[in-house]
């Protein structure tokens, strides 16, 4: 039996009782569809936690103050409340650390801001003019803080733009206003564009002074909340690290690293983390699509078993005529291989559509890749092979004798 | 051609036992058009199927073209179906919703022979067993009793095989038409000296044949030439 031959068995048995293969194959095609809309869920999720993570800037290792904890699996005490890391680690990073390419130390604190009669609580970030570029920050309108006026301690401010909306009101250019910081007057040089971001730390609401304004005027010492480093590339993080931690180990006189006043945070880490928790989701939802797969996979295997015994006498028949035992598992197998085969690509296809209208009208982050793809092919020829395997076995073991009797 | 040699067939079922064949022997040559005639219950079936390499012998022996039947595999009796023997059975056995075509071309796909081919040798046998031309490609469902019979005849002599196996060939056909299919192998036997066994409960189809085996209760009662045979001098309609 030759393959053109099978192909047409399997035709003109699929095509015999078209209303139940049709349902048969939309088991499959419901099974296929929602793991592949499930997984563009997942994967898209996962997308999307990485750009924000880039977002946050590239190469970058953060020096926090505080014992060393690893990330997850401890409460996080609030950022800068240990008092470990001042100006003079941040300069002498600068000047020891090799393959740096920014530094940008702040410090960073809540306050009372007022401007005109209106006010708002938020959180002041005291940094250097790297930050903008470690950062990502573009201005929206006016400029950054810039290495002059940290020199000078100037009290000038750049505001986010959710400060900026909370205070003069959106779609306003508050360059050269005046405002308040726990009573001292700072003018405003700059708003910057919105990141989007929201939460706690959220980028837009926020507002930028001068690191040794803010450490002379506002927080009142020379202690930092945390220093961003931004690696020359990707492959120097890992030096970099190092260099760091044996810096500041010697030059907080720790001899034991398990013992360190501070920690070092580096990005790769964290995408690492964030990227691993959205595989955990993408399975997840894969997992609670797959029980529709296997349940359209029962389908196809109670459809084979129901035409194995409708077809017993043509079993007979064919055994009679000189099928062997092979001849009839494989055109059974191949029938089920074909209804999974055929489920397989309208499930995807819909699948796919389903992931687009998501990303269109559901706001959802989407994303079908070939692998996922070549996943729900990969497994609906398992499922027809899987689950048509024991009809076919079935149909093949029948005894030529009482198959042909059969009534 | 066959030789069967003190051949037992015992079934169990559960703890009954069934001797359905008690040892029968006997040797069928070459172009011989042998009836084997019986009761139900005789054994007869039973004997078709082991003719046939459906089944085999519980003890004994039986030798196909001298190869003894009860030491080959599933797939070499598969083989000797497939190449030597044709069936034709009592209630036609054809796909219903397949072409007559399809039908008698079914043998050869399993044989292997190429597609090209297959539809020339197809209607060749549907020729041969007397079918109108016009039907050859009308679904099987739609035709008479007879001609169905014919469709299950041409699938039988497709392959071309050493003997025709024909088990109740007339038993669902009215005595008319059962009588163009009995002229049918009349005819393969005289003219093309084709070796048929034709199996039967009625003496009066057992009758066309050139020699008749009795068997009763799974025993030989007698093996003789065929006396009074009938002759059928239709051509078929």
């Amino acid at each position: 039996m030759i393959f053109i031959d099978l192909l047409q068995e399997t035709q003109a048995a699929i095509t015999m009782n078209k209303v139940r293969s049709g349902l048969t194959i939309l088991g499959i095609v419901i099974g296929i569809g929602s793991v592949v809309a499930m997984v563009s869920i997942g994967q898209g999720a996962a997308k999307s936690i990485q750009s924000n993570i880039e977002s946050m800037g590239s190469n970058l290792l953060t020096v926090m103050p505080g014992a060393q904890r690893n990330i997850g699996t401890q409460i996080r005490s609030a950022g800068g409340s240990a008092q470990s890391l001042t100006q003079e680690d941040a300069e002498a990073i600068i000047e020891e650390v090799s393959l740096i390419k920014a530094i940008a130390p702040y410090v960073s604190k809540s306050y009372q801001i007022t401007a005109k009669g209106t006010n708002t609580n938020t959180r002041i970030l005291g940094t250097n003019e790297a930050y903008a570029d470690i950062k990502s920050i573009e201005m929206e309108s006016g400029v950054f803080i810039s290495q002059q006026q940290n020199e000078n301690y100037s009290k000038v401010a750049v505001l986010g733009s959710t400060v900026r909306d909370d205070l003069f009101g959106e779609e306003t250019d508050p360059t050269g206003e005046k405002i308040r910081i726990n009573g001292i007057i700072f003018t405003i040089i700059g708003v910057t564009k919105s990141k989007g971001g929201t939460g706690f730390n959220s980028e837009d609401d926020m507002v930028y002074v001068p690191l040794y304004t803010a450490q002379r005027f506002l927080t009142g010492n020379k202690y930092l909340s945390s220093i961003y480093v931004q690696a020359q590339d990707q492959e120097s993080m890992t030096l970099v690290e190092e260099e760091i931690t044996n810096l500041l180990l010697v030059r907080h006189d720790i001899t034991d690293s398990a013992s360190a006043d501070f920690s070092i945070m580096n990005q790769a880490d964290l995408a690492e983390t964030a990227s691993s928790s959205a595989s955990t989701f993408t399975m997840l939802l894969g997992a609670i699509a797959g029980i529709s797969l296997i349940v359209g996979g029962i389908g196809i295997m109670n459809m084979m078993l129901t035409t194995v015994t409708e077809r017993t006498r043509e079993i007979g028949l064919r055994k009679a005529i000189g099928a062997k035992n092979r001849d009839i598992s494989l055109q059974f197998l191949a029938e089920a291989i074909t209804l999974t085969l055929i489920g397989g690509v309208i499930g995807t296809a819909l699948g796919w559509v389903i992931s687009i209208l998501m990303t269109k009208f559901g706001d959802i982050t989407t994303s079908v890749s070939t692998a996922s793809v070549l996943l729900a092919f990969g497994v609906s020829a398992a499922i027809g092979i899987g689950f048509g395997y024991y009809p076919a076995r079935r149909a093949a073991s029948l005894n030529p004798i009482e198959a042909l009797r059969y009534e | 051609m066959i030789e069967l040699k003190n051949v037992t067939k015992v079934y169990h079922n559960g703890d009954v036992e069934t001797r359905v064949l008690k040892g029968v022997s006997f040797a069928i040559n070459d172009g011989e058009f042998v009836a084997i005639m019986g009761p139900s219950g005789s054994g007869k079936s039973t004997l078709m199927h082991i003719l046939g390499c459906l089944d085999a012998p519980t003890s004994g022996q039986y030798f196909f073209k001298g190869q003894d039947i009860a030491k080959l595999s599933d797939d070499e009796l598969a083989d000797i179906r497939k190449n030597d023997i044709g069936f034709v059975f009592q209630s036609f056995n054809l796909l219903s919703r397949a072409t007559v075509m399809r039908n008698v071309t079914l043998p050869l796909v399993y044989a292997g022979v190429k597609s090209d081919d297959r539809e020339m040798r197809a209607k060749k046998a549907l020729k041969n067993a007397g079918l109108e031309e016009a039907r050859f490609y009308h679904l099987s469902n739609q035709l008479s009793g007879g001609q169905m019979q014919r469709v299950a005849i041409a699938r039988a002599l497709v392959n071309d095989p050493a003997i025709i196996l024909a088990d109740e060939p007339t038993g669902n056909l009215d005595t008319k038409t059962g009588e163009i299919v009995l002229g049918t192998f009349q005819r393969l036997h005289k003219e093309q000296h084709r070796t048929i066994i034709l199996i039967s409960h009625e003496r009066y189809v057992a009758e066309h044949a050139d020699r008749i085996i009795h068997i009763q209760d799974g025993l030989i009662a007698s093996d003789e030439r065929t006396q009074n045979q009938r002759i059928i001098n239709n051509s078929w309609k």
